[in-house]
């Protein structure tokens, strides 16, 4: 098109835009009478536009309604109106093929992380942490990592609909005048039922509102919030505060059922800063931090933990009290709790206590009470001010205004986000409560349970598509700036509670900008809050705080049938990203398990109820297990019975978010939903389930991996994984290489053909495996960078995941309370590649930087490298997996990546495409790529900085380092295909103490 | 020669050119039946091709294999269509029934190959009867082989790019891929095999096209023939060419094999990766071969009654070459168990307790009872000399050579190196579709060929009468 003329895209929007679906084709003719469609349709399409001249017979009319769903995917994919700015000093004009990054923010919960996100041609693309951001550090979770899919999915809600009809939301505002009208008086009977809130500018809309109805009422909910951690604080310090912790100055942390390394706003923070203080470098590192964890189900962190003691959930709070007796002075039942008491003890002001949001409020106040008397308050674990703009106990706001609109006060009711049909407690009976409402309306992102029971729907953008602002862990202000005009004409929040305040023309822009300059912002700070996204120094500060009152004697919880825990999922969330493939194929860290939720419980209790180990070990290895009945205060339901070693006995985990019937093509039908189990006495779970085992077919479980044992007694000694204690490190550092299973040195003269020769440069990883958690964080930034496919569960059962990196995870020692090890497994890139000689067709071959190249479009896919590729990280398109045919996914894939066919093999490239990005800035500056320019996807997501990556020729460099660390070691070494991917041994910081002690264990799994 | 009624056209006598004069004592037994003369030996094969009337068997028998042929299209359509996925493969297992079949299938056609062309050389005369049947078994058997290796890949239009020819990319293939020799190993083999046959079809042809007495069956055979007229000229051609081509095809019995262990050996998975695997798997492809022979002669020559000319000294011999080549087998098999030991690998070790122990152990164990029990029946005279214990062990040996593939390739692959890379593999129905299809397809060839084509050679059982031998010409004066 010519530069000359300037399209007004937004007038064709416009135009089309508040439109209903019968006019569109009309309308049509009316766009086409337009002077600047001609134009437009003149310089575009030349040939159709004369046969429109001449009339339109029944071929070009085809070719026309071609045309004018081209344009309205043209239309769709443009930058937002206002102003963006780029992240750091970044050309401001776009140069075709280049990315520009900005800075954003995802909320999730109500807080905010930072992002970064790169941007294709106004497309955004990929995510990235914010390294400055406080809440990330540059590191990334599997949920913002995959809210890029979630940006283009095109079950998206698209159009506004009155009781499902579709409808405009300038109709909408129409509607909504006679409610505002009967609300004129004193606002009673206007509701509105938000998420957690932590955005100023939301704050203060909210805010006007109640101030121009002082009867209206202000509800809050989220699923999965955080009501025991408030609940906590205010029964330890008599208010709500915000509790944050320094995990950088802990020695000792003590985890009280919480996953603070993969849960929660602050998780990739204290992920990072926990991490600081566990990397062994040879020669450098004197101590390390030591972390126990007290939990049922067995998390992220209890897997890595120094020492893990499985018990049931009614127990924790019992042995939490204990610990603060110890810390307090007094004797400890059992020798964990009198080691633990006392390297607290020795660690005075060193230590962190941090409790689980799934914990009732009284651990958490414990917890707070022990970080007190081990002096760790102001010191490790910070108190602020509350976060959230409105901090109130949101399960008691839903009863009120369940309670309300039952006895028939509401008589309107505006649900911005969330999904209360969905997951409000099962005794609130929601659905039927919001059915006695007159007037309904419900934003969100998909047209779900909760919209199919509104008479308005309102279709919200994705936070990539508007403005806004939201508060960071530790209440850094952070602002949200759009990468992509709205997809489908969404609108935010802010817009909905303009509308409400009555100042219907103002943007989500011109809102959040008023809020920040009408609190002394100016322009030239504003540009600089968007360019680095957020405010420098906005956080919370630090107040005092002392734990006051006493903490009530509690009671040994009575013994009554099975436990359950109730957890949000840890791919889909609380079932918000139930629609999003790439979340519901991320293998679950634990369970491994895709696609679905299971009830998991320990081994014992597994065999207690009928589903012997036998049984199991065949069923799983054929991808199956069984079906048990739960019955849980009434509630029946079958779901699958998952084992998992070192999960408490007499406890069952169930996670809740799966069993949409609403929430899109991916969603429905997927898992169960278990929502029914969460009574609002018991959110989180409690005693007296009973779990039988019923004869049905066995059920069928996409897991990804079956077989976790590398006991030799199993499967030979194969050293795959090599760990020690710090402790036995420090005695002998060199310990990973005497396990038999290294060459003999013969390099150079072991191969009829000659050595690689690497002039420039030899790629190569280490990873750290002492510091990964598992978390998944990798596997979905792979998945998002390199473009690759989901298969579904189906496929997953058949073995086929196309997961280019993965994340094994392996047990040793006693079942019921193994010791964990997350193996991430990239391509190793072998020196002497087993893969290379076999291809037929020399689709895989060396490069000159020695990495394993795949030529897809040379591959005629004979499966012979994927066959003798020893690590199996080779994968296959056995259909065509790869949709070519989604028009909203096209402009969500890195164009610097190919997307596969059909019957082509792919893996890991170490991300080649950022290695030759790299190389050709480097080559223009006549200067050599310098260590850490390129980093690798995974890397840049790891929130514990567990892999890196680099230049082996370079001895500076960090990756060369960490090589030449005594503990770094290959794996399958004894093959000599010589990887360049090599890991870090894993050390972990047991208690000599506890080690003595404990009893030797020699039940093998 | 005056002595007997001979109306045999004088093209038809195979000229003596062998000069012997050993005593008779010493000559071996006949291996064909008594009272047979050139003319009844060329009457009762050529009648079955030009005039007996088609049984109705035959059409019974073709249209059933047909109806694979019809599903090995349907399978293959399919596949098309959909892709690889259809199959049970996947990450671990990147071959299943594909390349089971595919060596199968190859292994079978060995037999044929080694009767035509070593027995041959080894003038080992009892092979006459049975050569040109095993022949176009190891034709079809090849073709029906050829099918997997062009139609696993991901994407089969691309097939040719195995090949070595001069194109636009400025691509080689990578010659150091098994695969890429399997290509030439294949391709070679199908090629002298097809011309082994036909030119040892060539006199039959012409025989074929002066007994006809329709003029189109006249013509079509006198095409095939080449004109053959019998003369000494061109059987002086023919048995220089024969010999030469028997010459050729004598290393590809050892090489095909060889080379499609090498798909195995050369790769690094416990239980591939290992020294013996040539030997090995042409010892098991003449093993498999044999088995097939037997499978289909002996029921051919009871329908056909060609029991004077299959005689039981032929399937004794071939129950001998059986038990021989399952020796070899057995001891392949007990080699690996000492490898996996002695080593103290621990990855061939596991291999090994997996083989024996794990999911796939009751194939493992049917593995040694089809091929390492059942062949041991023919150590005894009784067994080797009963068409129906004949048969049964040979049923049992390809069952278990198809076993011993699928020990070799998913159950070496489903476990190997990584545990949380393990996986099972199951055949799905596609999978089973395509065997049976190309079942169908191999037995429709073979009814094609017995019903047009004299399945004994005519002129060289002829050659097998007492009057053929150059001292029974002396005796005779």
């Amino acid at each position: 098109m010519s530069d000359t003329k300037e399209l007004n895209f937004t007038d064709f929007r416009e135009r089309i835009g508040d439109l209903r679906g019968k006019e569109y084709w009309r309308s049509l003719e009316e766009l086409s009478r337009s002077e600047v469609f001609d134009d437009f349709f003149h310089s575009e399409f030349p040939q159709q536009a004369l046969a429109l001249d001449k009339g339109v017979d029944r071929r070009d009319f085809v070719k026309l309604m071609g045309a004018s769903v081209a344009m309205a995917g043209l239309t769709a994919c443009r930058p937002p109106d206002e102003k963006i700015i780029p992240y750091v000093n970044q050309p401001e004009n776009l140069i075709p093929g280049k990315p520009i990054f900005f800075a954003s923010a995802m909320p999730l919960g109500g807080y905010a992380k930072g992002v970064l996100v790169e941007s294709h041609m106004n497309r955004p693309t990929k995510i990235e942490g914010n390294p400055d951001h406080p809440s990330s550090l540059g590191a990334s979770d599997a949920f913002m990592q995959a809210s890029i899919l979630g940006l283009y999915d095109p079950d998206r809600s698209q159009v506004v609909r009155r009781t499902g009809e579709i409808a405009t939301w300038s109709e909408f505002i129409g509607a909504i005048q006679p409610v505002l009208a009967g609300a004129k008086a004193n606002g009673a009977g206007l509701r509105i039922l938000t998420q957690t809130l932590t955005s100023p500018t939301l704050g203060s809309q909210m805010q006007a509102l109640l101030t121009q109805y002082p009867g209206m009422k202000w509800h809050q909910w989220e699923a999965a919030g955080g009501d025991n951690t408030r609940e906590g604080s205010r029964q330890a310090f008599g208010s709500y505060a915000n509790v944050i912790y320094d995990f950088t100055k802990a020695n000792v942390v003590v985890s009280l059922g919480s996953d603070f390394l993969d849960e929660g706003p602050g998780h990739l923070r204290y992920a990072r800063d926990f991490a600081s203080r566990r990397r062994v470098r040879h020669g450098k590192t004197t101590s390390m931090n030591r972390l126990y964890a007290i939990e049922s189900s067995v998390s992220s962190t209890g897997s890595i933990a120094d020492h893990r003691l499985p018990v049931k959930p009614s127990e924790i709070a019992r042995i939490a009290q204990e610990i603060l007796a110890c810390v307090n002075g007094g004797g400890a039942t059992t020798p964990f709790i009198a080691a633990l008491a006392k390297d607290l003890a020795a660690n005075r002001g060193a230590s962190i206590v941090v409790a689980g949001e799934e914990q009732p409020p009284i651990v958490h106040a414990i917890a707070l009470a022990i970080n007190q008397a081990a002096g760790n308050l102001g010191a490790t674990v910070m108190i602020t001010d509350p976060v959230e703009v409105a901090p109130v106990n949101q399960l008691e706001s839903l009863r009120q205004l369940v309670t309300d609109m039952n006895s028939g006060a509401v008589k309107a009711l505006i649900i911005l986000g969330g999904n209360p049909v969905f997951d409000a407690p099962a005794d609130f009976n929601f659905k039927g409560a919001l059915q006695k409402v007159p007037f309904r309306a419900h934003l969100s992102l998909y047209y779900d349970e909760t919209s199919m029971l509104s008479q308005w729907h309102i279709p919200e953008t994705h936070y990539l598509e508007t403005w806004g602002d939201a508060r960071a862990h530790d209440g850094t202000v952070t602002i949200m700036q759009p990468l992509i005009a709205p997809l489908y004409n969404g609108r935010a929040a802010i817009e909905v509670l303009g509308a409400l305040i009555g100042g219907m023309d103002a943007t989500p822009y011109a809102t959040v900008r008023n809020y920040w300059f009408g609190r002394g912002a100016n322009e030239t700070s504003w540009r600089k809050t968007l360019n680095d996204g957020f405010v420098a120094g906005s956080a919370a500060p630090a107040r005092g705080g002392s734990v006051s009152g006493s903490i009530p004697q509690i009671a040994p919880a009575v013994a009554s049938g099975i436990e359950i825990e109730l957890r949000p999922d840890p791919t889909i969330h609380d079932g918000r990203f139930a629609n999003n493939a790439w979340l519901q194929e991320l293998p679950k860290p634990q369970t491994k398990v895709t696609w679905d939720n299971v009830m998991i419980v320990g081994p014992r209790t597994a065999q207690e109820i009928g589903y012997a180990p036998e049984e199991r070990e065949r069923l799983v290895n054929e991808k199956r297990t069984r079906l048990a009945e739960i019955e849980y205060r009434g509630v029946r339901m079958m779901l699958p019975l998952w084992v998992v070693p070192g999960h408490a006995e007499g406890t069952a985990t169930i996670c809740y978010g799966y069993g949409r019937e609403q929430g899109g093509r991916i969603a429905n039908g997927a898992g169960f939903n278990t929502y029914p189990f969460r009574f609002s006495n018991a959110l989180n779970g409690g005693a007296g389930a009973r779990i039988t085992i019923p004869a049905r077919d066995p059920f069928k479980v996409a897991c990804t991996q079956e077989h976790q044992s590398i006991d030799p007694k199993d499967v030979g000694e194969r050293g795959i994984i090599r760990e020690t204690s710090f402790a036995e490190y420090q005695k002998n550092p060199h310990f990973v290489h005497e396990g038999g299973h290294e060459l003999e040195k013969v390099h150079g003269k072991d191969s009829l053909y000659p050595e690689f020769e690497y002039k420039q440069h030899a790629w190569a990883m280490a990873i750290d495996t002492s510091v990964c958690t598992g978390c998944n964080g990798c596997v979905v930034a792979c998945q998002s960078e390199n473009n690759i496919a989901t298969v579904g569960k189906e496929e997953v059962v058949r073995e086929r995941e196309l997961h280019w990196l993965r994340i094994d995870r392996y047990y040793k020692g006693d079942i019921a309370n193994p010791e964990v090890f997350h193996q991430p497994v990239p391509c190793m890139q072998c020196e002497a590649a087993p893969c290379e000689p076999v291809c037929p067709v020399e689709a895989t071959s060396h490069s000159e930087d020695g990495l394993n190249d795949m030529t897809y479009n040379r591959c005629v896919g004979t499966r012979y490298c994927s066959n003798n590729c020893p690590y199996k990280v080779r994968r296959f398109n056995f259909f065509q997996y790869a949709d070519y045919d989604t028009p909203s996914l096209k402009p969500m894939r890195n164009p610097d990546v190919t997307v596969r066919t059909r019957g082509v093999m792919e893996k890991c490239t170490y991300c080649v495409q950022r290695i030759n990005h790299a190389k050709i800035e480097a080559e223009k500056q006549n200067r050599r790529v310098k260590d850490g320019e390129i980093v690798t996807a995974c890397q840049q997501a790891c929130p514990t900085q567990a892999i890196v990556f680099g230049d082996m020729t370079d001895p500076s460099s960090e990756v060369a380092k960490l090589k030449a660390e005594p503990t770094n070691y290959t794996l399958l070494e004894e093959l000599n295909t010589r990887p360049r991917t090599t890991y870090l041994a894993t050390i972990r910081n047991p208690n000599p103490e506890l080690l003595a002690s404990a009893p030797v264990l020699e039940e093998h799994h | 020669m005056a002595t007997t009624k001979d109306t045999t056209p004088v093209h038809e006598v195979r000229p003596v050119t062998q000069e012997l004069r050993i005593p008779a004592r010493y000559l071996p037994t006949p291996t064909i039946g008594p009272g047979h003369s050139f003319a009844t030996i060329t009457d009762h094969i050529s009648t079955i091709v030009l005039r007996r009337k088609t049984p109705i068997g035959w059409f019974i028998g073709l249209l059933i294999a047909m109806g694979g042929v019809g599903l090995l299209s349907i399978s293959i359509t399919w596949l098309l269509v959909k892709g690889i996925g259809i199959w049970g493969i996947n990450h671990p297992v990147g071959w299943g029934m594909d390349i089971i079949n595919f060596v199968w299938w190859i292994g079978i056609g060995h037999a044929g190959t080694l009767i035509s062309a070593i027995l041959l050389l080894l003038r080992q005369e009892w092979r006459t009867s049975i050569n040109r049947f095993a022949e176009a078994m190891t034709l079809f058997a090849v073709a029906s082989a050829g099918l997997y290796p062009a139609l696993h890949t991901g994407r089969p239009w691309f097939d040719y790019w195995l090949f070595p020819y001069p194109n636009t990319m400025g691509l080689w293939p990578q010659f150091r891929s098994p695969l890429m020799w399997d290509v030439f190993a294949v391709s070679t083999y199908a090629t002298v095999s097809a011309l082994f046959w036909y030119v040892g079809l060539i006199p039959d042809l012409a025989t074929l096209r002066d007994r006809a007495t329709n003029i189109w069956v006249k013509r079509a055979y006198g095409a095939f023939a080449l004109g053959w007229r019998g003369s000494a000229k061109h059987w002086l051609r023919y048995e220089h060419a024969y010999l030469l081509l028997a010459g050729l095809s004598t290393p590809l019995v050892l090489s095909v094999h060889t080379i499609v262990s090498f798909d195995f050996a050369v790769a690094q998975i416990p239980g591939w990766h290992a020294t013996f695997f040539p030997p090995y798997f042409v010892a098991g492809a003449v093993f498999a071969g044999f088995a097939m022979v037997l499978t289909l002669a002996i029921p051919a020559r009871k329908f056909f009654r060609l029991e004077d000319f299959i005689t039981m000294k032929h399937l004794e011999n071939m129950g001998k070459v059986l038990l021989a080549t399952g020796l070899i087998v057995v001891y392949a098999y007990a080699m690996e168990w000492f490898y996996g030991l002695y080593s103290g690998n621990a990855f061939e070790g596991y291999m090994l307790k997996n083989r024996a122990t794990g999911p796939y152990a009751k194939m493992y164990v049917a593995l040694w009872v089809c091929n390492g029990l059942a062949p041991q029946l023919m150590w005894f005279k009784r067994f080797r000399t009963s068409t129906f214990w004949l048969f049964v062990v040979a049923m049992f040996v390809n069952v278990g050579m198809w076993l011993e593939r699928f020990v070799i390739i998913p159950a070496s692959l489903h476990r190997d190196f990584l545990p949380s890379s393990w996986g099972m593999y199951h055949g799905t129905f596609w999978d089973w579709s395509m065997f049976i299809g190309s079942i169908g397809l191999f037995f429709s060839l073979l009814f094609l060929f017995v019903r047009f084509l004299p399945m004994i050679s005519i002129f060289e059982m002829r050659t097998l009468l007492p009057e053929a031998q150059a001292h029974s010409h002396e005796e005779a004066h």
